[in-house]
């Protein structure tokens, strides 16, 4: 499988997703923001950092850039999109996903490891995961307190386009398993042909027991299959 | 302009040491050259006062690739990789503006080793504030914390080690000093001597501001109440510039363009074309219509003074400059031909077709001054802490106030603003011994380890000096790393005052001794002087930055206990040695007594045992002792882990404080499944290992004897309020 990862100036998390992307079995490519093409892929991914160094709006200059007019075109075509961390924040600029990632409910950068609770597998994403499975993934961001109106919560509820919600180590879902604030616990979600993902968890990053765990490998083994 | 009396000493600079710059000219310097004069002859860039002391340290072992007087050291891993490493204050701007002193303190130190070529790895910081009551203390730790974060999180560097400590003798002059690590190619090393006349010296990176002028020449002086004024000098730093700079110089350094490269880190400008100039012998000629400046009307004396952040200067080879040219546009960065090498050995200055400036490179810096300082050897304390002229107390009270004590909580508060898993090879984080980081893609690691014992050192600053390169070498230990090199970060008060030199000169002649005999030589670092406000100094507080090496991933050791049941030890001989404990500190607030002796034979023969029980396997969990004895390191193995303890005093030692809060060195506590033990306690036999068994794991109970009975939950939660109630948020 061809994957894409798209390097901004302030990219940070590139170099681990694409050495995680090859480590399983992906056939990775990088490209440059002022790329006007995309290169063959079955998947985008649009990865963590501070991309323009977060001037202005997270993500906001970002979505602005050359090659996220292909990156759109190519996601409203039905390829798999996959946008972590700050590349969350920038498919929220985009309009590809909807709602807003404020700052962190303690107005302080977190990063830590927390739990999550697969609530929806029934995804390009996910399937590998079994629904309910608890997960541990690093979570590293100032920004990252999901917020929607009460009708999209209620759409992305109701469509099961929520695959991620912050839990604790026994999967209750809580206000002190929320380590940011997020709406409801979110902490990743779907668009509605749920072909584009955007989370603030890093699955890059929990791929080696050595380092941490292998809690991610599932994620990128489900879009594998 | 007439240069005055009150000009001179306005710049830093003595009377005499004005003089000798009217001799070194053969004239008068004008007031441009008056200001490089005071940029190179501070004490922060020419090491005046500690030049002389710090030459008897030891800078080789068969490891070392580049010792001290580069941008950072270097040391060989194997396989062609290379560990370039270095540590530096930023202790005067981060009191001024705390955000943005730390933030730079961090970018100014990885700049130090991309310009190396190495792709940093890892950061760490060791920073010290008043005590938690000083009214500034919070805003001074919310500050600098955030400004750490803020920079290294946005570089992508993880941040992976360090510590935080409060200390009344910092409530008016912080310490914050940061260090990085980086990997490199051993055959692709770059430095910053100059070579051959007629190159292109190229100014690369942000342009200059009017921000940091005269920075450093203010960390070369005392605090006064006046200190507030000084906020223009602290610069601001950007690390969304610093990521695209540190890209593109590790880009071009993979072409044969550079000769040589060196940052603008303290006297911007100024140092980086001097010091290029003066390793290689040559001279510079700049023409200062071509500086990017990012305000209008910046004047030469302006330009040559700022410390505008993330810039470098590169001297390039002939014909190379349009194919760099094109990396760094690529990165939206300033690339401009700036100047030339020359035959002269001078500092040329060019401004609107005149010669502003025109200085003997020599006078800079080798005919820099050079102080031999008056110094006195500091009378130090024998007499021994009598526990029966104290307040008794009971045991367990003693313990849960030391957990729950600002120096002593948990952490997370600060470690979680950090991203430490960033780039994807941090095996062990922050709360460990030592901090592990993998080589990429290799089955190997390096351990990295900062510390201090600021209280030792005041009591004794010849012992402290060689406790605190100990403390290094064992926590490295501890993880199962061999120790390989250490940097420097020296924070002392006024080296004009004959007690505080003496406090410098020990402090170097004890870390001299056990970096010898260990084995363990300083490659790189950095002095800082005149720590204090109003003739009141700072504790003597050396930082030691150490580095050591991990062949094989799979013998990596850390300090959580594994399993209930196991044996615990304790190696290593307890005396209970209570001067200038954590124990007298915490709860009588006093710093008294001697400071803990080093046996330099025990250290390293402890040290080479546990190294080898981990590399056999024979051991769960491993921890050294430090400050606060037996007791607190035990509790740190619990707390990591959630398994309590059952364990007893040996029954020789009289009394339970001394054995448990008593801080003798060179000491570890292992814990041992009870099927190697007998194993293990052969081969400390054999080795001739002092040991004594103390008790063993069980489940969730944190037990001694009939002083101490609490749950490991309960203990936890003792732990972990300081930092939440203190800064006034509950997460």
């Amino acid at each position: 499988m061809n994957s894409a990862v798209i390097v901004f100036p302030g990219s940070n998390c590139d170099r681990d997703i694409a050495s995680a992307l090859t480590k399983l079995q992906f056939k990775n490519k990088m490209v440059w923001h002022k790329d006007t093409e995309l290169p063959k892929s079955d998947l985008i991914v649009i990865p963590g950092g501070f991309s323009y160094g977060d001037y202005l709006r997270s993500g906001a200059i970002a979505a602005k850039s050359n090659i996220l007019k292909e990156v759109i075109k190519s996601a409203k075509s039905g390829s798999i999109v996959l946008g972590i961390c700050n590349g969350f924040q920038i498919l929220i600029e985009t309009g590809l996903l909807s709602g807003a990632l404020l700052r962190n409910k303690n107005l302080k950068f977190i990063s830590k490891d927390v739990n999550l609770k697969v609530v929806n597998n029934n995804n390009k994403f996910c399937s590998k995961y079994k629904k309910d499975n608890i997960i541990s993934l690093n979570i590293a961001h100032n920004e990252g307190n999901y917020f929607t109106n009460k009708d999209h919560l209620k759409e992305l509820e109701d469509n099961e386009l929520i695959p991620f919600k912050y839990c604790n180590s026994k999967g209750v879902i809580s206000n002190e398993s929320n380590p940011n604030g997020s709406l409801n616990n979110i902490a990743g979600i779907l668009n509605r042909e749920k072909n584009i993902l955007g989370m603030m968890p890093h699955p890059e990053r929990m791929i080696d027991d050595l380092v941490s765990n292998t809690d991610g490998i599932d994620l990128f083994s489900s879009i594998l299959n | 302009m007439k240069i005055t009396n009150e000009i001179i000493l306005s710049h830093g600079l003595k009377i005499d040491e004005y003089s000798k710059i009217k001799t070194l000219l053969n004239r008068d310097p004008n007031f441009l050259e008056l200001g490089i004069f005071s940029a190179m002859w501070n004490e922060h860039c020419s090491y005046k006062s500690s030049k002389i002391h710090l030459k008897k340290l030891p800078v080789k072992n068969k490891y070392v690739i580049q010792g001290p007087g580069e941008n950072a050291g270097v040391i060989d891993i194997g396989d062609d990789d290379a560990i370039v490493f270095k540590i530096e204050s930023h202790n005067h701007p981060s009191f001024i503006e705390p955000y943005q002193g730390a933030a730079t303190g961090v970018g100014g130190i990885l700049r130090d080793v991309f310009t190396m070529g190495a792709r940093p790895i890892a950061l760490l910081n060791s920073i010290h504030f008043g005590s938690p009551e000083n009214t500034k203390t919070k805003s001074l730790l919310n500050g600098v914390v955030s400004g750490i974060s803020g920079y290294g999180n946005c570089i992508g560097i993880p941040t992976i080690a360090g510590e935080t400590k409060f200390n009344r003798t910092y409530n008016e002059n912080i310490l914050v000093n940061a260090m990085a690590v980086g990997l490199a190619n051993k055959n692709k090393i770059f430095y910053s001597k100059a070579k051959g006349t007629n190159k292109s010296v190229v100014y690369v990176g942000s342009k200059t501001g009017r921000d940091g002028i005269h920075g450093a020449s203010m960390a070369s002086e005392e605090f006064d109440e006046n200190s507030e004024e000084k906020k223009p000098t602290v610069q601001v730093g950007d690390p969304f510039t610093e990521k695209l700079l540190m890209e593109a110089c590790l880009e071009l350094m993979k072409e044969n363009s550079i000769i040589s490269i060196q940052d603008m880190g303290a006297a911007g400008l100024t140092s980086s074309s001097v010091e290029m100039a003066h390793k290689g012998n040559l001279g510079i000629e700049l023409n200062l219509d071509k500086v990017p400046c990012r305000e209008e009307n910046m004047s030469p004396y302006e330009m040559m003074l700022s410390e505008s952040q993330e810039r470098m200067l590169l001297i390039i080879e002939d014909g190379k400059e349009e194919s760099a040219k094109k990396i760094f546009e690529k990165w939206d960065l300033e690339f401009v031909v700036i100047g030339k090498t020359t035959q002269t050995n001078n500092l040329v200055l060019k401004f609107k077709n005149e010669v502003v400036a025109s200085i003997p490179i020599d006078a800079l810096s080798s005919k820099a001054p050079l102080y031999d300082r008056k110094w006195n050897k500091k009378k130090v304390s024998s007499k021994k802490v009598d526990l029966k002229n104290l307040e008794s107390i009971k045991f367990d009270e003693a313990f849960l106030k030391i957990v729950s004590s600002a120096n002593h909580s948990n952490k997370k508060w600060v470690t979680e603003q950090y991203d430490q898993m960033v780039m994807g090879d941090t095996v062990e984080r922050s709360g460990t011994d030592a901090a592990i980081v993998r080589i990429h893609n290799k089955d190997k690691a390096i351990a990295v380890t900062v510390d201090s014992s600021a209280n030792y050192c005041k009591s004794n600053p010849k012992t402290g000096g060689k406790q605190v390169v100990c403390e290094s070498w064992r926590n490295l230990i501890a993880v199962g790393a061999k120790p390989i090199a250490i940097t420097n970060c020296l924070n002392f008060g006024n080296p004009e005052n004959p007690e505080i030199m003496g406090e410098f000169a020990e402090n170097i002649l004890g870390m001299k001794e056990a970096c010898e005999f260990l084995n363990y030589p300083v490659v790189s670092g950095n002095v800082s002087f005149y720590n204090g406000t109003n003739k009141k100094n700072i504790f003597p507080t050396p930082v030691i930055g150490g580095v050591g090496l991990i062949k094989n991933l799979k013998r990596i050791q850390n300090h959580r206990f594994k399993k209930i049941d196991s044996q615990i030890i304790v190696i290593g001989k307890t005396f209970g040695h209570l001067g200038q404990s954590v124990f007298l500190e915490e709860l009588y607030s006093l710093q008294d007594g001697p400071s803990p002796e080093v046996n330099l034979t025990n250290e390293k023969n402890n040290g080479e045992i546990i190294l080898k029980l981990i590399t056999s396997g024979a051991i769960n969990s491993v921890h050294d002792i430090s400050s606060g004895g037996i007791i607190l390191s035990l509790a740190e193995m619990s707390l990591s882990s959630g398994i309590g303890v059952k364990i007893s005093k040996p029954n020789k030692i009289s009394n339970i404080f001394e054995y448990f809060f008593g801080e003798d060195q060179s000491r570890y506590i292992l814990e041992i499944d009870k099927k190697n033990y007998p194993k293990v306690e052969k081969i400390l036999k054999d080795n001739g290992i002092y040991f004594q068994k103390i008790g063993i794991t069980q489940n969730n109970l944190f037990e001694l004897d009939k002083h101490l009975k609490i749950s490991v939950k309960e203990l936890y939660d003792i732990n972990n309020k300081w930092y939440n109630s203190y800064n006034g948020f509950v997460s």
